[in-house]
Formats: C-alpha cells, sequence, structure tokens
C-alpha cells in the first residue's frame, strides 16, 4: 500500500541509476541517517556505544570489505583477521612513529598498509580458485599474526599488547579510554557511512561489473576485454583496504588495547565470513545486515537468558554459542541467498500489498 | 529475384570489402589429438561467413583459436593487418573481435542491463578512484554508455527484462542478451557459435533478422558456426565447411552443396 513505485516516472538515466531510486526509500535512508547522526549520540551512553554500536560499525566496515572481494569478485579469502592487523598495527606504527598526524589521515594510511598486503597475498589468486585459493588466504592469517608476534619491531619492542595514545578528531578526543561514547560512534559512524557510499558507488559502476563478470564466468569476461589478474587484484586491494581500516578503528577506538594473537585471531576471519554469508553475498546491505545479526543476537540472547530468565551467565554463554548455530542453519535453509535477498522477496511482496492480483 | 525489383524493394547491393581476418595454416593439437589441421581461410570485410561441419569436426576449436582461447602450434592469424602466431583474449577484444559461445556465457548474478553494459567495459576509461565517487566525469560516462546500451536492448526488443537478472530469463532470451552483450562492444568482426541452437523456428527467425539487421545495419562483419542447413544457406555469404580437423569445402553456399566432399562429410561414405 505505502511501498510502491507506481507513478514515479524516471525521465533520465542518472535517475534510473541513483543508488535509491524509489522515494519510499530515499525518506527511509534520509531519516535512518538523521537519527543515527543526530539524535543517537544524545541518548548513547558507555554500554551501548562499546557493547552494540561501536562493534556493529567496525564489523560492518569489515563485511563490506570481504563482502568485495567473496561477494562481488567471488575469490574465498580467509585471511580477514590477519588484515584487519596489518591495519591495527599499521595505524599503531604511524602513530606512535608521526605523533602530530592526524587521527583520520592515520587510519587510512593504515588502510593503505592494508591493500599493499592484500595485493600481496592476492597475487596466488590468478592461478588457483576456490578452496584452494581459501587455504593460501588461511596462510596469509596464520602467517601475518605471527609475524606481528614474532617481530619486535611492530609493537615498539615492548609486551606485545598495543595501546592507542589519545588523539583528538576536531578537538575531540576520540581514542584511548578517556574519549567519550557518543564521540567514538560519531567517528566510527562517519567512516561507515563514507566507506559504504563509496563501496556502492563502486560496485555498480564499471569496477564492480568487471569483479562480477570474474565471479560469474571468468572465460567470457576475458572475453569481453577483462584483465582477470588486474581485476582480481584490484578486489584484493579495496577489500584490503576497508577491512585495514576496519582493523585500525577496532585498535583505535573501540578496544584501544590490542594482542594480535587475541583480537584478529582466525575467529575473526570466521566471523566475517559468516556475517557476509548470513546477510547476502554481493549486498552492500547484506554485509549491514550480517554484520548486525552477528554483533546484536548474541547480546540479545544474552540479555533476554540473563536478564528475564536470571540464568548464571556461564550458562548462557554456552545456550547462546548453539543458539547462534541454529540460527545460523536456520536462515541459510530458509533463505540461502542471505537477508538481503530476504528483504528484496519482502520488498517485491509490499509492492502488491496489500492487494495482490 | 532479379536486380531492379531488389532495388525496387529497397534492399541495397552489400559491397564485400578486402580481406579482415586471414588465417593461414593453423594447426592445433591436443596432446596426440589434432583439432585443426593446416587450415587457412579468410574473412572479407561485412560479410557473412559460415563454418560448418559435423560434430568434433574443429568449428568451435577454430574459433577459439581466432579469439584467443587456444594457442596454435603452428600457423598464423592476421586481423587488420597485424601478423600473429597466437592470439590473446584481450587483444582479440580490444581489437575489435567480439563472440558469442555455444551454451550461453552470461554473467548469470547480473541484470540484462549490467551484462551488456559490461560489454561497454574497454570503452569506459575512468578509473576506479573517479567511479568510487560517481561524479563528474565518471558519472557522465556511465551515462553516455548507458544510452548506448539502450539502443542495443531496443535494437533486439528486450526493453521489458532490462533489470532482471539474466539467470532466470529463458534460454532463447538469453541468446538474445549474449548478442547484446557482444554488440555492445562494437565489434568489426562477430563470432557467433551456434546462435541458434535450441532454439524452436520463431526464435530462429528472429535471431536471423537481428544477425542480419546487424550485419547491414552496422555494417559488421559476421562469421558463425551453425547446424541448421537451411539458415546457413540463406543468411550466409559464404562457407567454409570442416571435417576431423581439415578443410573440405570454401566456397559461396551453393557450390558447397554440390561439392561431392561436402556431401560424404555429412551423409557418410565408406572407406575402402
Amino acid at each position: 500500500m505505502f511501498y510502491r513505485e507506481s507513478g514515479q516516472f524516471k525521465s533520465s538515466y542518472a535517475k534510473d541509476q541513483a543508488i535509491f531510486p524509489i522515494r519510499q526509500d530515499q525518506i527511509a535512508i534520509v531519516l535512518i541517517l538523521a537519527v543515527a547522526f543526530l539524535v543517537v549520540p544524545w541518548f548513547v551512553n558507555d554500554y551501548w556505544s562499546k557493547s552494540v554500536l561501536q562493534p556493529f560499525l567496525v564489523f560492518s566496515i569489515a563485511a563490506i570489505g570481504l563482502n568485495i572481494l567473496v561477494g562481488y569478485c567471488g575469490q574465498i579469502s580467509l585471511g580477514t583477521g590477519g588484515f584487519m592487523a596489518v591495519g591495527a598495527y599499521a595505524s599503531y606504527k604511524i602513530m606512535t612513529s608521526f605523533p602530530d598526524m592526524p587521527i583520520v589521515l592515520v587510519i587510512i594510511l593504515s588502510g593503505f598498509c592494508a591493500a599493499g598486503v592484500g595485493i600481496l597475498f592476492g597475487l596466488p589468486s590468478l592461478r588457483i580458485k576456490g578452496f584452494y585459493l581459501a587455504v593460501a588466504t588461511l596462510a596469509s592469517q596464520f602467517f601475518l599474526i605471527w609475524m606481528f608476534n614474532k617481530v619486535p619491531w611492530f609493537h615498539n619492542y615492548t609486551m606485545s599488547q598495543i595501546t592507542v595514545p589519545p588523539r583528538e578528531f576536531l578537538g575531540v578526543t576520540v581514542t584511548s579510554s578517556s574519549a567519550g561514547p557518543a564521540a567514538q560512534y560519531l567517528f566510527c559512524l562517519g567512516f561507515v557511512v563514507v566507506g559504504a557510499w563509496l563501496a556502492k558507488n563502486l560496485v555498480r559502476g564499471r569496477t564492480g561489473r568487471s569483479w562480477m563478470a570474474i565471479r560469474d564466468m571468468d572465460i567470457a569476461a576475458e572475453l569481453i576485454g577483462i584483465r582477470p589478474l588486474q581485476t582480481k587484484l584490484l578486489a584484493f586491494a579495496i577489500s584490503s583496504f576497508y577491512i585495514g581500516i576496519s582493523g585500525a578503528l577496532i585498535f583505535c577506538v573501540y578496544l584501544g588495547t590490542v594482542e594480535a594473537s587475541e583480537a584478529f585471531d582466525i575467529n575473526q576471519s570466521f566471523l566475517v565470513l559468516f556475517m557476509i554469508i548470513i546477510g547476502g553475498l554481493g549486498s552492500i546491505l547484506g554485509s549491514f545486515l550480517g554484520a548486525g545479526f552477528m554483533i546484536l543476537m548474541p547480546i540479545v540472547l544474552k540479555n533476554i537468558m540473563v536478564g528475564s530468565f536470571g540464568m548464571a551467565a556461564v550458562t548462557a554463554k554456552h545456550i547462546e554459542i548453539s543458539l547462534m548455530g541454529v540460527l545460523i542453519v536456520f536462515f541459510l535453509i530458509v533463505e540461502p541467498h542471505g537477508f538481503a535477498r530476504l528483504w528484496q522477496i519482502l520488498k517485491e511482496k509490499l509492492r502488491l500489498w496489500p492487494f495482490p492480483y | 529475384m532479379n536486380e531492379p525489383a531488389a532495388q525496387a524493394a529497397g534492399s541495397h547491393d552489400k559491397v564485400i570489402g578486402d580481406v579482415m581476418l586471414d588465417v593461414n595454416a593453423i594447426t592445433l593439437r591436443f596432446g596426440g589429438v589434432v583439432a585443426l589441421n593446416n587450415i587457412s581461410f579468410n574473412v572479407r570485410k561485412h560479410e557473412i561467413l559460415a563454418i560448418i561441419g559435423p560434430n568434433g569436426a574443429g568449428k568451435t576449436s577454430m574459433l577459439n583459436v581466432i579469439n584467443g582461447f587456444y594457442h596454435p602450434q603452428e600457423g598464423e592469424i592476421t586481423f587488420k593487418g597485424n601478423v600473429r602466431s597466437q592470439m590473446r583474449p584481450h587483444i582479440a577484444a580490444s581489437q575489435g573481435i567480439a563472440r558469442t559461445f555455444q551454451n550461453v556465457a552470461l554473467f548469470k548474478g547480473m541484470s540484462t542491463l549490467d551484462n551488456i553494459m559490461s560489454g561497454r567495459l574497454m570503452k569506459m576509461k575512468r578509473n576506479f578512484l573517479w567511479q568510487a565517487l560517481h561524479f563528474g566525469p565518471a558519472r557522465k560516462e556511465e551515462l553516455e554508455h548507458r544510452a548506448f546500451v539502450e539502443k542495443i536492448i531496443d535494437f533486439l526488443e528486450i526493453q521489458s527484462i532490462r533489470k532482471t537478472p539474466v539467470g532466470r530469463l529463458p534460454y532463447g532470451l538469453q541468446k538474445r542478451v549474449e548478442l547484446g552483450r557482444a554488440l555492445a562492444m562494437e565489434p568489426e568482426l562477430l563470432l557467433l557459435d551456434e546462435p541458434m541452437a535450441g532454439m524452436n523456428t520463431e526464435e530462429k527467425e528472429d535471431m536471423c533478422r537481428f544477425i542480419l539487421d546487424v550485419n547491414d545495419e552496422f555494417g559488421t562483419t559476421i562469421c558463425l558456426i551453425e547446424h541448421d542447413m537451411g539458415v546457413v544457406m540463406d543468411i550466409s555469404d559464404r562457407v567454409v565447411v570442416l571435417d576431423y580437423g581439415r578443410k573440405i569445402g570454401d566456397g559461396t553456399p551453393n557450390e558447397v552443396r554440390n561439392n561431392q566432399e561436402v556431401i560424404d562429410a555429412y551423409l557418410g561414405v565408406s572407406h575402402d
């Protein structure tokens, strides 16, 4: 009844190619952004910022990054944790080497470092595909974590743990424990919004089409003039760039203190991979939905079990882990293409509701 | 139809130009199997050349050699004056050779529009940084190519499936979209590998019409593989016949039809 495009005519290709061509979507996105930027910061407290919003935001960036590589370009990667660690340690090294550098620049440069490492580990993708590539990227995960633990230069010859020094953005402290919850939340949100916008532009343009061409039919892709190596390496670079930024934000803003083998271990690689599989491969929206599900669902389950049923925290944790497993399987059976596809089906249904013909 | 009548009907004489693609003494082996044995033929500008032959004759291998998927052991390919002992797919693409496949090779996860837009990739110059901003020159470029692609969509009469993922389309339409993607490259030479396989008569007639229109309106040279002899004899200017990797016939449809070796290959002959 309310969600339909009848009567909304496009008179130019520019309008037809807009990210949100339907007016209802445009209104919704403006509302969501307004609430996220203007309303939430007034009400956010430490718990919401640290435990809910920040992990959701930083993992959304990582999910977008991995989705570019796996969902759009069709190259499986299990090295996400390793590339996050590159971002985190790069930001630490840059911050300690150049104390005056603005924090935004530090985080973007960390993304570039991760992109470089990503290109390096993406090189095998020309020769190997599918599961074999997954194993090759898994090697990068173990190698990078080992390197950050064992080479003292990366943690400035101290303990293997690194801690972020306080840094300001526009006069407000955003890193270290002295930062306020609203400032940290907004800082992450800024990266997410800009990152998602750039990613969406990339995947709907020439670059995205060449990635999807490689994913769907690499022989035909070569035929229309796509160079497989360059295209795949670009996907690895941009994917790692996003994952590196996510890693830098996890270190600088979300956690503040990290140890490579704990914060960025193989579990993180799987977590982000689950996010995009459940959210929807080849969908920017899916990256958000997947990150939301994997981050928020455990919190919801825990609050229900501990808060409402008064279970012991340890028992609740175990049940929570098994329930998450059940839920993942359930949603994959209901819709193997993820939440993004569910949302698409819902939209198609809504167009006719309540008068289907 | 005599000539004045043909002119009165509005059809103009087709001018077949110089040799555009010259395939010279190509031999392609896979281990001990000789797929193509010393094959030479040429394709002239603006003609429709059909390659025919029984199954396993090496027709598809020949197309694969022309656009660089297979690298022949001997022989050379001359395209627009450049002599090469082997092609590369991206060089073939940039030189203006487009191709469709026997078993449709579309990008299944993308819409019809995106599939045809992907044919414009070589023509789009802005790098990924511009595209990420989707602003200024990159946006302008995208819209220009969209306008071009819409012309192809109109030409192929597939407006209604513009936004449909191609995986959901019936086979005949997929073939049409694949032709659209090849046309989007504005090719000079279009290689069609069994464009009418698995189609009913009506779809075949549509496809023939598109092929003739492409040849006529855009002046595209076409080299096609087809099994339907009626179609081959009707639309092609010249026919090359392959059998077991050898060339056994080359000439106008009528010459080929009356060639004893070709008849033997198709009908079978006792080797004694």
